[in-house]
C-alpha cells in the first residue's frame, strides 16, 4: 500500500518536473486548422475546442511517449487557400506532429496538396462526399455509403418512401451526393420521373417556390420523402415554409445530412419536429462514454447549454486513434504512424467500437433521428453492425472499379481492381 | 351469518362481472394490448395500434391522442402505460391511460416515453380521422374527411356512407360527396365512373385528379374512343387548365412577397441614399438591429409571444433611429460631399455593429418565435393557399411605404427634407436648419430600416450578417427604380420579385437570380438613371 502510495507519488512529481521541462526542449506539436473567424467559425470553433479539451485530458493522464503535448493553433479565416498556407506554416515552420482539421471539402481539397508534399498527417472529422483517399490524410466523418445511402434505405423501406426530392446546397458536397444517391436511386428501380433535384443558393431564404414545388410533386399520389443535402443558415426559412405551407412530418418527411444538434440550438424547433436527420452519433445516445464525454464538455467550456455533435465524436475518435497509433509505433514520425493507424480500435460514443480501416476511413454505425421540440434527437433506427467506410462509391460509374488500399502490397489511394493499375493521381 | 358470509363475498364479487360480460371481454384485450407498448418493437407497433382501434373501446382516444403527441410514457418500474404533462417545476404528471386516473407526480427519469415514428404518426393520424367523422364539430368533420378524401380507407368510406343521409354542413356534406364519387369511380360499373368522372372535373384535390389519372391508365391504350375514356381524358384536361391558372396566380403571390420584402430593405435606403445623397454601407446593420431588438422584446416578455412583434415595431423604430442619428451626427456629417469616404466609414460602421452584436449576443443565430397569427395559411382551395407570414409582410411593407410618403408629402418635415435635398443653400437661406434636418432624416432612413428589420425576423436568420445578404439587393432596387424616387422604388422591387419568382420553376433559383442580375444591368447601361429619373433643375 505505501510503495503504491510512493509510486503514485513519484509520478506526479516527475510529470510535474517533465512538464517543466518538457515545455521548454521536448513536446509533442499538434496543429488544429479550424476557421476561427468568417462564416464556418460557428461550425469549427467547437472543433477546435475539442481537440484542446482532448489535448488537455491527455497532458493530464501523463502526456504521450512521456512527452506532453502542444497545441498550435492557426486560423484559416474560412478562406480556403489560406488552409494550404496555414498548413504548410504549420508542418514547415511549425513542425507540427499531426494536425486536425478542416470542415468543408473545399478547404480539405485545398490543403491536400501541402500535405502530400511535406509528408504530413491530417485528420478530417466530417462527413463528406468521398471519392478520395490520400496516404496524409485520416477520415474519421463518415463516407456516403456510412450516411446517405442507409438514410435512402430508410426511407426506402421504413417510411415506404416511393419519390424523392433532392435539395441541396449549390456546391460540391451537395451535387456529388446527390449524383451518388441518384445513381443508387435508379439502380433500385426509381424512376426518372419520380426524382427531383433543385439547387439553392448559400444562405437561401425565399423558399416559397421550392416548397410549393416539392408539395405539388409529393401531392401526385405516391409517398414523398426529401433528402436534404440544404447547408447552414438556409435551413431555417426553409423549415419554416415547410411549417407554413402545411407540411408535416407524416406527409413528407425530410432527412438531413447537415442539420445536427448544434445547427438546432439557434432554431425556433417547432416547425422541425419529427423531421429526420442521419448522422452516426447523436448527443441523446444513452451511453457510459456518451454521458462522460458530454459532462467533460460541458465542464471545460464552462456552459451548461452547450451540445454534443457528429463531428466533434470524430474528432474524439481521431483524437484517441492517433494517440494509440503513436504509442504502438513507438514515435510520431508520419509513415510509421500511418502504417500503425490502420487495424487501430477505440471504443466509439455508441457504445460500438470505431475500427480504422485500410482504406483511410472509419468503421461506423448509421443513426437516424427524429428531431424533437428539446432541439435533441430521437433515435428511430440504426444499422445493427457498423458499416465500414467506402471511400470510392459503388453507384458512381467513375470510381466503381476503384479501391483505395494503404496496406501492402497495394499500397495506393485509387486502385484500378479492373486493370491492376494505381492511377498515380494521389487524390 | 358465518356460513352465510363466503356465500355473500361471492355474489358481491360477480355482480359487475355479470352486469358488463361483454364490456370486460373488450376491456382485458385491451388491457392487455396497451401492456404490450413498452416492449413492443417499433416495426411491430403498426399492427398493435391497429388491434387497439379496432377494439374501439372508448379509451382508444385517451391512448393514441398522448401517443401522437409524444406524451405517452410507461412508468420503468411497473410498465404501467400513462399520458403525461409536463407542469411547470419539471415534474410529470401522468394519467393512467385505462382508468383515467391521475396518479402522483415523478421526475423524468421514472418514466420513459412510447417510441413512435412518423409512418406510425400517420398511422395513427388517419385512424384518429376516422373517429372524427362523427365529431359534434364542423370543423373537426371537415378536417377528417378531407384526409380521409386524400387517403381513402375502406372503414372510412363505409363511415363517411352512413353519415352522408345526416350530415348538416355544406361544405363537409361536398367532401363526402367527392369521397362517394372517388369510390364509385374506382370501384362502380361504368355507367357510374361515367357520371362520376362529370361530376368529379371541377374539384381541385390532388387526389381526385390522381383517381381520375390512375382510371385512365387502367384503360389499354389500344382501346379507341369509348365514352367513359373521353369523359376521363376531359376531366383530367379541366383540372389541370384550373391547376395552371391558379400556379399562375401562385406565382404572382410569391413574386409580390419577394418584392414586399425587397421593398422593405430598400425604402429606408431610398431616403438616406435617395434623398440625402448618402452612401449608407450600414443600412443592413440597421436592419439587423430591428431583428435583435425584436428578439430582445420575446425575451423581455416571454408571456406576450402574440403580441411581441406589434412592440417591436416602434421599438425597433426608435432602436435603428437612435444608432442611426448617432452615425450621422457623430461621422457622416464630417463627410459630406466625399462619398468615397463616406462608402468606407459607413462600411467601417457595419462591421463594428456587427461585431458589437455578436459580443453581445454570440456569434449564433438567435432564436425569434413566430406568433401564431404568423403561422400557417390561408387556403382559398386545394391548390393554391397564402401563408399568413408573406401576406402580412405585403400589407406591411405598403403599410410603411404609404405612410413615408405620407410624411414625405404632408408632414413640414417633408417639406424641409425636400427643400434640403433640392436647394441646400436657398433652404439654409430661408431658415430651415439644414444640419438638423440631415440628422432626422437620416435617422427616419435608419428608423425604418430597423422596422424592416422585426418583419425580417420573421422570415429568415436573425444573426450578425442579417444585413450584409440584404445590403446589395437595396441598393440595386433604389438604383433601377431611380434614385430619389419613392413610387420608383416601389415599382422596382415589385418588379424585380415578380420577375425573380416567374423564372425560378423553369430555372431554379441560382440562374433565375444570374438572369435578374444581369438584365439589370444592361438596363442601367441603357438608362443610367433608372425606372423613374429625376427631371428639373432639381435633378443636376
Amino acid at each position: 500500500m505505501k510503495l503504491k502510495k510512493l509510486i503514485v507519488a513519484s509520478s506526479i512529481v516527475a510529470t510535474g518536473l517533465m512538464t517543466n521541462f518538457a515545455y521548454a526542449a521536448d513536446t509533442i506539436k499538434v496543429g488544429v486548422l479550424h476557421s476561427l473567424s468568417g462564416t464556418m467559425a460557428i461550425s469549427e470553433t467547437t472543433l477546435k475546442d475539442t481537440v484542446l479539451m482532448m489535448i488537455e485530458d491527455q497532458n493530464a493522464n501523463g502526456g504521450l511517449l512521456g512527452k506532453q503535448i502542444e497545441p498550435v493553433v492557426v486560423d484559416p479565416a474560412s478562406n480556403w487557400p489560406l488552409f494550404a498556407e496555414k498548413g504548410r506554416e504549420l508542418l514547415a515552420k511549425d513542425k507540427v506532429d499531426v494536425i486536425f482539421g478542416s470542415w468543408t471539402s473545399v478547404s480539405r481539397k485545398s490543403v491536400l496538396p501541402v500535405l502530400e508534399e511535406l509528408n504530413g498527417l491530417m485528420f478530417y472529422p466530417v462527413q463528406y462526399e468521398g471519392e478520395e483517399s490520400s496516404k496524409n490524410v485520416f477520415y474519421t466523418g463518415a463516407a456516403p455509403n456510412q450516411q446517405a445511402i442507409p438514410a435512402v434505405d430508410y426511407l426506402m423501406n421504413d417510411i415506404g418512401a416511393e419519390r424523392f426530392v433532392l435539395l441541396g446546397t449549390d456546391y460540391v458536397y451537395p451535387r456529388t451526393t446527390n449524383k451518388i444517391l441518384e445513381a443508387y436511386l435508379m439502380a433500385n428501380g426509381v424512376k426518372a420521373e419520380d426524382i427531383m433535384i433543385n439547387y439553392t443558393p448559400f444562405g437561401h431564404s425565399d423558399w416559397q417556390s421550392i416548397v410549393s414545388d416539392v408539395k405539388r410533386f409529393g401531392s401526385e399520389g405516391k409517398q414523398t420523402a426529401v433528402i436534404s443535402t440544404v447547408n447552414g443558415d438556409a435551413n431555417i426559412p426553409f423549415y419554416k415554409e415547410l411549417g407554413n405551407q402545411g407540411i408535416s412530418a407524416e406527409d413528407i418527411p425530410v432527412i438531413a445530412f447537415s442539420v445536427g444538434e448544434e445547427e438546432l440550438s439557434g432554431f425556433d424547433t417547432k416547425p422541425l419536429v419529427g423531421h429526420l436527420a442521419a448522422w452516426n452519433y447523436f448527443q441523446s445516445v444513452d451511453t457510459e462514454e456518451n454521458a462522460e464525454f458530454i459532462a467533460k464538455w460541458k465542464k471545460y467550456i464552462g456552459d451548461d447549454k452547450r451540445v454534443t455533435n457528429d463531428p466533434m465524436e470524430a474528432t474524439y475518435i481521431g483524437f484517441k486513434m492517433w494517440v494509440k497509433a503513436v504509442e504502438k509505433a513507438g514515435t510520431t514520425d508520419v509513415d510509421a504512424v500511418e502504417q500503425a493507424m490502420i487495424g487501430i480500435a477505440v471504443p466509439n460514443l455508441t457504445g460500438g467500437t470505431a475500427v480504422m480501416n485500410s482504406n483511410h476511413h472509419l468503421s461506423k454505425p448509421v443513426l437516424i433521428g427524429e428531431i424533437q421540440e428539446d432541439g435533441q434527437f430521437e433515435v428511430v433506427w440504426e444499422t445493427p453492425d457498423t458499416v465500414i467506410g467506402d471511400a470510392w462509391s459503388d453507384f458512381l460509374p467513375s470510381s466503381k472499379n476503384l479501391v483505395a488500399d494503404w496496406t501492402s502490397p497495394i499500397k495506393c489511394g485509387n486502385f484500378d481492381i479492373t486493370t491492376a493499375k494505381c492511377s498515380g493521381q494521389q487524390f | 351469518m358465518l356460513r352465510l358470509f363466503p356465500f355473500l363475498f361471492f355474489f358481491v364479487l360477480s355482480l359487475p362481472v355479470f352486469s358488463a360480460e361483454n364490456d370486460a371481454q373488450g376491456e382485458s384485450e385491451l388491457t392487455t394490448l396497451v401492456g404490450q407498448l413498452p416492449s413492443t418493437k417499433l416495426n411491430k407497433m403498426s399492427t398493435l395500434i391497429e388491434k387497439i382501434a379496432d377494439t374501439s373501446a372508448p379509451q382508444v382516444r385517451a391512448i393514441l391522442e398522448p401517443l401522437i403527441a409524444g406524451d405517452l410514457y410507461y412508468l420503468k418500474s411497473n410498465k404501467q402505460v400513462v399520458s403525461v404533462f409536463k407542469n411547470s417545476d419539471n415534474q410529470y404528471q401522468l394519467t393512467d391511460v385505462l382508468n383515467a386516473q391521475a396518479l402522483p407526480t415523478v421526475s423524468k427519469s421514472a418514466i420513459k416515453k412510447v417510441r413512435t415514428n412518423n409512418r406510425l404518426r400517420g398511422q395513427i393520424r388517419d385512424l384518429l380521422a376516422n373517429l372524427d367523422l362523427s365529431s359534434e364539430q364542423a370543423e373537426v368533420r371537415i378536417s377528417a374527411l378531407k384526409l380521409l378524401l386524400d387517403k381513402p380507407n375502406q372503414a372510412g368510406i363505409t363511415a363517411v356512407n352512413k353519415l352522408i343521409k345526416t350530415e348538416q354542413d355544406s361544405e363537409a356534406r361536398d367532401l363526402m360527396s367527392a369521397i362517394m364519387l372517388v369510390e364509385q369511380l374506382e370501384n362502380g360499373n361504368d355507367a357510374e365512373k361515367l357520371s362520376a368522372a362529370k361530376q368529379l372535373s371541377s374539384r381541385l384535390e390532388p387526389s381526385v385528379k390522381n383517381a381520375l389519372v390512375s382510371e385512365l391508365q387502367k384503360i389499354p391504350a389500344s382501346q379507341q374512343g369509348g365514352p367513359l375514356k373521353t369523359e376521363l381524358t376531359n376531366a383530367v384536361e379541366d383540372i389541370e387548365q384550373q391547376i395552371s391558372v391558379f400556379k399562375l396566380a401562385e406565382n404572382l403571390f410569391f413574386g409580390l412577397s419577394l418584392g414586399s420584402v425587397l421593398l422593405l430593405a430598400a425604402i429606408g435606403l431610398a431616403i438616406t441614399f435617395g434623398v440625402m445623397g448618402v452612401i449608407n454601407m450600414a443600412h443592413g446593420e440597421m436592419m439587423m438591429l430591428g431583428a435583435y431588438t425584436t428578439y430582445v422584446i420575446q425575451q423581455t416578455f416571454p408571456s406576450l409571444i402574440e403580441y411581441s412583434l406589434l412592440m417591436a415595431v416602434p421599438a425597433a423604430f426608435l432602436v435603428s433611429g437612435f444608432v442611426g442619428i448617432l452615425i450621422e451626427r457623430g461621422v457622416i456629417r464630417f463627410l459630406k460631399g466625399r462619398p468615397l469616404e463616406t462608402l468606407l466609414a459607413t462600411f467601417g460602421i457595419s462591421l463594428i455593429l456587427q461585431q458589437l452584436v455578436r459580443t453581445v449576443f454570440s456569434p449564433l443565430n438567435r432564436q425569434v418565435e413566430a406568433p401564431l397569427w404568423m403561422s400557417g395559411s390561408l387556403e382559398i382551395n386545394p391548390v393554391l393557399s397564402l401563408t399568413y407570414n408573406r401576406l402580412y409582410i405585403i400589407i406591411f411593407s405598403l403599410m410603411v411605404f404609404f405612410s413615408l410618403l405620407m410624411i414625405l408629402k404632408r408632414s413640414s418635415l417633408g417639406l424641409h427634407v425636400r427643400a434640403v435635398s433640392q436647394n441646400r443653400d436657398m433652404a439654409r437661406a430661408l431658415s430651415v436648419k439644414s444640419s438638423w434636418v440631415d440628422a432626422i432624416t437620416f435617422g427616419l432612413g435608419s428608423g425604418i430600416a430597423g422596422v424592416a428589420g422585426v418583419a425580417l425576423s420573421q422570415l429568415t436568420n436573425v444573426g450578425p450578417n442579417l444585413g450584409q445578404a440584404y445590403i446589395i439587393d437595396s441598393f440595386l432596387v433604389v438604383v433601377f427604380g431611380g434614385v430619389g424616387n419613392l413610387w420608383g422604388t416601389l415599382v422596382a422591387a415589385m418588379t424585380m420579385g415578380t420577375f425573380n419568382k416567374v423564372l425560378e420553376p423553369s430555372m431554379g433559383p441560382v440562374l433565375a437570380n444570374i438572369i435578374v442580375l444581369v438584365s439589370l444591368v444592361l438596363f442601367i447601361q441603357k438608362r443610367p438613371k433608372g425606372l423613374f429619373p429625376q427631371k428639373g433643375r432639381a435633378a443636376e
